[in-house]
Order: structure tokens, then C-alpha cells, then sequence
């Protein structure tokens, strides 16, 4: 017989998300979050988790912490108590910010996923096929070749009457969107184009999945109004999101390192 | 985290067996033995037996002759045809090369197709496999058996007599009973041995050309495992369902079993498919009997396909499954649709979680399909 592992207590509960393109962390005394900060994941996840950890030692969270790792570069956290996949941590985030079972749509930086939560448990799960389109991978290059920033891409995408880019393929749609540059369309509706390209890839996969009771957004996308407006007309069922949804994924495992799982 | 190493030295002599295989054709072939090329389950082996021919697997699970297959195939078509085409192709395959009569059925598009470019550099027969499992479906295979059976008598020269069918089938309903022995043990919880190796073992045999040792090789296996083997602590128990395995999707099995759980059963070409139900040795008629069990392969080729809901019924139970998860090569249209089928039963009937997953022969999807595995075996 194995005697059960005893956890020695620990003062602090860790969650760090090392996502495709962004990096969240997320720090939990009990129930109550003290920190969180977001950092670019860059072009090396083992430098962006040792960047982290080194904040969290001058903040004082270092000495006595728990540690859950979650998100794309999970396994570059050398220093993680435990490692546990981005969909179980923004299914157990989502349910702690919306406080019900909920559908959550996560628009991450290389996949998008739809996570079904009920009691705190995830239920179900889809993940796209590995493609950028429908993903904010699709966003970011087309925010470059539109030489803005991602803030303004989402308040240029409010003021245009969207363009109709109907590529499936990212590389064969950012030729579409050179070509309504060449053509001399208006930035706003360009910008207003590929938003909706996006919303319509996330809509499909979530009717794919199928979708009963209330649905929530997650990840980076959640800082664009107008992303959600799009998404909700075309799922005919109005999204929420949280001021800390983009922190879902890293409060998810804090969660998990707090439960004393590990 | 690693699966435990269990009784590695047990499952040594298969994966010898299978590094041997290709001197053993070769010897075969030195002995003037007919040799058999097949690619699906539906090929009644029973008629090899009975004309003491060899009969090995051309389904090909690598991803090497892909590129040289798409010169003549689409692109979007389902990597087990273009790697077998490819293999075929190149005479990369020792296999393909000593077979003197290679046997298609009509089952998906995609295959027969293939077929038809195939015959240009090889002898190939093509057995019309009925589109459903009907009274009508086992008359018309009944009358595609004959037809294979003097196809075989005209190529070989030989006369295959009803009692050397019925031998035939003596010998394949013992192998399937022992093969069925071998898998059976994993209805044990916890499990006495892993997945992966399960799954090896059950491929290395598809390569033994002495189809009568096959019951006493198993027997003694079982034996061994029971003696000596330690099981397995208790893990997630997880089904996978869905288009053959082996080879490059491996993958999928090694996820599961790094990821904490453990493949208690394969329902697929590879695994319990073709092997739950064996010919019925009363029937007088021999190509009746064979028409009834091999109609009843629960291949999404056939519609409707009840007989696959029936095994996973039956697995889900005797297994005592945890979740499902459903395997499908890419642009594998039958399989890809049936998923919603299956999904509904596993989740609605069966109460249990379900998950797809697409892939192919490459290793390029490992990461994405490592992370959805993990994520739903954290989810049991």
C-alpha cells in the first residue's frame, strides 16, 4: 500500500497559462486573486516561464507557493507542482467567473476551443482541426498587414461595413485582403471583414459542437466588443464575457493548485 | 508520465515475429506457397487455408510512400490507401512484392478506386462486398466467395474442396477464439498489461504465416502474463473505436498511456472487429456460413451499420469503460461520418464521455493530439 502523499501547505496558488502568443499569470491566497499580469510568450517559452518565475520571487511568491501549469507551452514551466491541459483549466476558470454551467468559447492565439461546464467539471470538449483560420492567429497577421495595432483593428473593425472574406485558408485570405488593399477599400472595412471571418470559423465550430444554455467567452478576443456582438448575432444567442475572462486559463489552474490536487 | 514497463520480455518473440516476417514470406515464397495479398477484414481467410496459401496484410500505416502515391491519387484522400497504393507502387513492400494475387473488396470509394490504378502493375481481384448487411447482402457475398474461390482454383491450380473450407474455418475460428482469449484479459481492472502492447501483439500476429500455432502461442502467452505479470495500477480505462490502427497511429495509443489511462479495447480492424463472431460450423452450406459472419463486420462501409453499436455496447460493459475515443484517418468519409452515430450512443445511451480525433500517418499533429487526449482523460 502506498501512503497517501501528504502536501505540505503553501501560502500562495500559482496559475501560469504559457499561451501561444500571450502568457498569464494568474496568484491566489485563498479564494482571493492578489495578482496577475500577462506577458508576450515570445519566440521561448522556457525564457518567458524563468522571466515569470522571477517576477513572482521579487514579489515574495516564490518561497511558498504552489504552482499549476496550463496552455500551449505548459511543459516549459520547469518549475511547476503539476501540469494540466489549457481546456480542463478554462473549463474550471470559466465556471468560477460566470458562476454556472456554461459553454465557453475560447479564441486562443493557435486553436479555438468550446468547453462544455457543468458543476465545475468539463463535460465536453471540441478543438478546431490545427488550421489559423477562425483562431487569433487569423486576427494577428491580418492586424499586421493592415500595419495596426490590435486595439485599433478591433475599433477600426467597429466603424466599417465588413468585407467579405471568404478564403478558408489564412494564407489564401491575407491574398484577399492584399487585394482589397490594392483595390483601395476602406481600412474600417477590411478590418470589419476579417473580424467577421473570424466570428463565422468560432460560430461554425460551436454549432458543430452544439450548443444548449448559457455561453461565455474566454481568451484575448474578449477585449473586442465587437467580436462579441458578431459572435452573438451569428450564434442568435447573446455571449458573456468577464473583465478576467482573458485570464481564464491561469485562474483555472491557480484553482487547481489551491484545491491541493497536487 | 511513463507507463510502466510490464513483462517487456513476453511481447519480445512478436515483435521478433514481425521483424522476421519478411524472411518468412521469402521462405514461403522459396517453398512455391501461394501467397495472398489482402487489404480488408472482408477477404474470408478460411479459402487461403483451405489451399494452404499464405495470406498477409497490405494495409499499409507509414507515411514514407505517401508523396510518391500522390502522383497518381488526390491528395485528400485517406492516408491507409495512398500508403498502401504507394508501398505497391515504389516495391517498397516485400509483402506486396511476393503476393502473386492481391484481393480488394468493394468497401469504401476511396479504396476501390485505388484498386483500379493498382491492377495496372499487379494481379488484383476485386470481391463486390454488398453495401448492407441484409438477407440480400449474405446472397450476393455468398455468391462472391464462389467467385473467389475459382478465382483462386484458376490462378493457383489448385481445386478447393467444401471439406478444405471446413477446415479452414476450424483453423480460423481457433485463432479468432484465441486472439479473442488474448484481449479478453483486459476486462480485468486493473489492467494486466498495457494497451500498446495489446495492440502490438494483435498487428505482430496479422504477420505469422502458421496460422495453426497461433491458439498455443496465445495460450501460452495468456499463461505467462498470469504467472508473471504484475497489473497495471488502476487507470481511466479508455475504448478506442474507429478506422485500423497500428503503425504511425500508434500515436493515439501512446498519448492515452503516457496521459495516465490505459486502451482496454480496440473495436477496429485491428482489434475486436473481425474476431468477436466466428463461422458457424454446423451450417451445411460452408460459403453460407462464411457470407453470415463476414457480412456482419461492423465497418462503417456498410449502412446501416448496427453491428458496430452492438460491439461497443457489448465492450463498453464488459470492458468497464470510462470514455470512448474514436479514431478516424483523415477524408476517411464513412468513418468521419458515423461519428455523430457513434457519439450519440456513447453519450446519450451509454452515459459515458466520447471523443473524436482526426489524424493521419504523419507525426505532425502529436502536440494538438497529446493535449485533447490529456484534457479528456482529465475530464474522466
Amino acid at each position: 500500500m502506498v501512503p497517501e502523499k501528504k502536501y505540505p501547505e503553501k501560502k500562495y496558488h500559482v496559475g501560469i497559462d504559457i499561451g501561444s502568443t500571450a502568457s498569464k499569470t494568474v496568484v491566489m491566497s485563498g479564494k482571493k486573486v492578489l495578482e496577475h499580469f500577462v506577458l508576450p510568450t515570445g519566440w521561448n517559452g522556457r525564457e518567458t516561464a524563468r522571466q515569470i518565475h522571477q517576477r513572482l520571487e521579487e514579489k515574495g511568491y516564490a518561497a511558498s507557493m504552489r504552482c499549476v501549469a496550463t496552455g500551449y507551452g505548459r511543459v516549459c514551466v520547469d518549475y511547476a507542482d503539476k501540469i494540466v491541459t489549457e481546456i480542463t483549466c478554462h473549463g474550471k476558470g470559466g465556471w468560477a467567473l460566470f458562476e454556472k454551467d456554461v459553454t465557453i468559447i475560447d479564441v486562443g492565439g493557435q486553436d479555438t476551443k468550446v468547453i462544455k461546464v457543468a458543476d465545475g467539471q468539463v463535460t465536453d470538449f471540441l478543438m478546431n482541426d490545427k488550421c489559423a483560420a477562425g483562431t487569433g492567429k487569423f486576427i494577428e497577421i491580418m492586424t499586421d498587414r493592415l500595419g495596426a495595432s490590435l486595439e485599433e483593428m478591433y475599433q477600426l473593425a467597429q466603424e466599417g461595413e465588413p468585407l467579405s472574406i471568404s478564403a478558408m485558408c489564412t494564407v489564401f485570405a491575407e491574398s484577399e485582403v492584399i487585394s482589397h488593399i490594392g483595390m483601395g477599400e476602406k481600412r474600417e472595412d477590411i478590418a470589419a471583414g476579417v473580424i467577421h471571418s473570424v466570428a463565422s470559423r468560432v460560430s461554425s465550430l460551436a454549432s458543430r459542437f452544439g450548443i444548449s444554455g448559457d455561453l461565455a467567452l474566454t481568451g484575448g478576443l474578449c477585449d473586442s466588443p465587437y467580436f462579441i456582438q458578431v459572435l452573438s448575432e451569428r450564434l442568435e444567442r447573446p455571449v458573456q464575457t468577464h473583465p478576467f475572462a482573458r485570464y481564464a486559463g491561469a485562474l483555472g489552474a491557480a484553482l487547481t493548485a489551491e484545491r491541493g490536487s497536487v | 508520465m511513463e507507463l510502466r514497463k510490464n513483462l517487456p520480455e513476453i511481447f519480445e518473440d512478436f515483435a521478433e515475429g514481425r521483424r522476421n516476417a519478411f524472411l518468412n514470406v521469402k521462405k514461403i515464397k522459396d517453398q512455391d506457397k501461394p501467397v495472398i495479398g489482402i487489404f480488408c477484414t472482408y477477404f474470408p481467410q478460411e479459402l487461403a487455408v483451405a489451399m494452404d496459401a499464405a495470406v498477409v496484410s497490405l494495409c499499409a500505416t507509414s507515411d514514407e510512400t505517401i508523396p510518391a502515391a500522390e502522383a497518381d491519387l488526390p491528395k485528400n484522400l485517406c492516408p491507409l490507401i495512398k500508403s498502401s497504393y504507394g508501398f505497391g507502387k515504389t516495391d517498397k513492400c516485400p509483402f506486396f512484392y511476393f503476393s502473386d494475387l492481391v484481393v480488394g473488396e468493394t468497401t469504401c470509394d476511396g479504396k476501390k478506386k485505388m484498386y483500379e490504378y493498382m491492377a495496372d502493375f499487379k494481379p488484383v481481384h476485386i470481391m463486390e462486398l454488398p453495401n448492407c448487411p441484409t438477407e440480400a447482402g449474405v446472397k450476393m457475398y455468398r455468391d462472391e466467395i464462389i467467385r473467389m474461390k475459382e478465382k483462386l482454383e484458376e490462378v493457383f491450380h489448385v481445386t478447393i474442396t467444401e471439406d478444405d473450407i471446413r477446415r479452414g474455418i476450424r483453423v480460423k475460428n481457433a485463432e479468432r477464439t484465441a486472439l479473442k482469449n488474448l484481449y479478453a484479459i483486459m476486462k480485468a481492472d486493473p489492467a494486466p498489461i498495457s494497451g500498446t502492447d495489446l495492440l502490438n501483439t494483435l498487428v505482430a500476429t496479422t504477420f505469422n504465416f502458421e496460422r495453426e500455432k497461433i491458439p498455443a502461442q496465445m495460450e501460452e502467452l495468456i499463461a505467462k502474463i498470469k504467472a508473471e505479470g504484475k497489473p497495471l495500477e488502476k487507470r481511466p480505462r479508455i475504448l478506442i473505436t474507429g478506422c485500423p490502427m497500428g503503425g504511425a497511429t500508434m500515436k493515439v495509443v501512446e498519448a492515452v498511456e503516457e496521459n495516465g489511462a490505459v486502451a482496454v479495447g480496440f473495436e477496429n480492424c485491428t482489434g475486436a472487429k473481425s474476431m468477436e463472431e466466428n463461422v458457424d460450423e454446423t451450417n451445411p452450406d460452408v460459403y453460407e456460413a462464411l457470407a453470415r459472419k463476414y457480412i456482419n463486420i461492423g465497418c462503417s462501409c456498410m449502412t446501416p451499420n448496427d453491428n458496430r453499436i452492438k460491439l461497443l455496447n457489448s465492450m463498453i460493459d464488459e470492458y468497464n469503460v470510462d470514455g470512448v475515443i474514436d479514431m478516424e484517418l483523415q477524408a476517411c468519409h464513412t468513418y468521419a461520418v458515423e461519428t455523430l452515430r457513434i457519439k450519440r450512443f456513447v453519450n446519450d445511451e451509454k452515459k459515458i464521455p466520447y471523443m473524436n480525433l482526426e489524424t493521419d500517418y504523419s507525426q505532425s499533429d502529436v502536440g494538438q493530439l497529446k493535449t485533447r487526449i490529456a484534457a479528456f482523460i482529465e475530464m474522466l
